[in-house]
């Protein structure tokens, strides 16, 4: 695992039946790109997030691949309609093989 | 919450259109009002204090960015800065060394730091020397953690000085000049007012004579340092401040000052001065 990942998430806690709700998320993580080099001139191997995915009691949401050349600490912001009270589930997937989750709970009145 | 924020976004719009049609000619600060995560009102531009000669208010540089920039600032959430503090908080807690001591053994809570960052740098007595946050946190460290110093301007001194910054977020800078402190004012006041570099520049040419007009693609702000550690966009870290005055001086063409040696303290002090009675806004987000 990276060092230093973190994923942190913001969802409101309640909306109504039907609302648009903005989403948004931000992971603490370091992207490195596969093209620098340390200082003794050897290239960095590629470490970043490749994959973030959404899913709405068990339906997917978003489903985002990434790519090199994307920022440090990757932030997504994105709307979703909410039929009913249920829990977000956030997933991010690094390049060494770690998964990072988080989940938020909303109440539909 | 909605209609504030409509609001809010409504004033942005209105006071971007004024402003747009003066920038052409002089200055680039606006006349928005900084409220973070809706709740804490910060004062962004106040008169300037009477020993400043050279300028009539004191603005803080949150007014010379874009209004995209600006709104990163004024949600946590969206204010990449906080994954510093986030990270400060971490290393406030952990207890480490012979010692077996973390931050919270002797400070408690991070709270108890509420106010630290508004007088700093100050005289310290008992060293008889200028200590900025940083001596501070580098000192409890060696002598009462018992463990290595972290270096002046290295990540997790940034991050922890963002963490104790945000303790005294809203509250005025008021950092002392006289008594012991006052040759090093003085020391100060005199870098500042010197063109160095082959450009042959002081820090009053471009932040006193020229804040509001371009630099290159950029605006130049007074260059406050109420706003330390910044969130740069530009290498999407937390910057201290004698990583900013080194870049500072290096874009005059000139040989830098050592982060953390004597000379940048005695500027650290002049330069928060001039900003006494802006608020902390640490981690502030520029370009």
């Amino acid at each position: 695992m990276a060092s230093g990942v973190k994923p942190r998430v913001k969802v409101p806690k309640t909306a109504a039946a039907g609302e648009v709700i903005t989403i948004k998320t931000l992971i603490s993580h370091k992207m490195e790109s596969g093209q620098r080099k340390d200082s003794d001139g050897n290239i960095i191997p590629q470490s970043i997030i490749n994959t973030f995915t959404c899913d709405f009691n068990g339906q997917n949401v978003i489903n985002v691949e990434l790519h090199g050349a994307i920022s440090t600490n990757p932030y997504f912001q994105f709307e979703a309609t909410v039929p009913e009270s249920g829990e977000f589930t956030f997933t991010w997937q690094d390049d060494d093989g770690s998964t990072y989750t988080d989940s938020k709970s909303i109440a539909v009145s | 919450m909605k209609i504030s924020n409509l609001h809010r976004f409504v004033q942005i719009a209105v006071t971007a259109s004024v402003v747009s049609g003066v920038a052409s000619i002089a200055n680039a600060q606006d006349n928005d009002s900084l409220v973070l995560n809706g709740e804490i009102e910060m004062v962004t531009r106040t008169a300037a204090p009477a020993y400043i000669d050279g300028l009539d208010e004191v603005i803080s540089g949150w007014h010379f960015r874009s209004d995209e920039t600006q709104a990163l600032q004024m949600d946590d959430f969206d204010n990449s800065g906080m994954l510093g503090v986030d990270a400060g908080q971490e290393a406030w807690d952990t207890v480490q060394g012979p010692e077996q001591k973390s931050c919270a053994s002797c400070h408690g809570d991070v709270s108890s730091m509420e106010g630290v960052r508004t007088v700093m740098p100050k005289y310290n007595e008992e060293a008889a020397d200028l200590w900025t946050l940083e001596d501070y946190i580098n000192n409890c460290r060696t002598e009462r953690q018992n463990v290595e110093a972290w270096g002046y301007t290295s990540g997790p001194m940034t991050n922890m000085a963002a963490l104790i910054a945000v303790q005294s977020r809203g509250m005025p800078m008021n950092v002392a000049i006289d008594g012991p402190a006052a040759p090093f004012w003085e020391q100060g006041r005199e870098m500042y007012y010197t063109r160095t570099g082959v450009l042959e520049l002081s820090c009053a040419s471009c932040h006193e004579q020229s804040a509001g007009l371009h630099i290159r693609a950029d605006h130049l702000s007074q260059g406050q340092i109420n706003g330390f550690p910044a969130y740069r966009l530009k290498n999407a870290k937390l910057n201290g401040i004698h990583a900013r005055f080194k870049g500072c001086v290096r874009d005059t063409k000139a040989e830098t000052y050592k982060p953390g040696g004597p000379e940048f303290h005695a500027l650290e002090l002049y330069v928060a001065s001039r900003g006494n009675g802006l608020s902390v806004e640490g981690p502030s987000v520029r370009n």
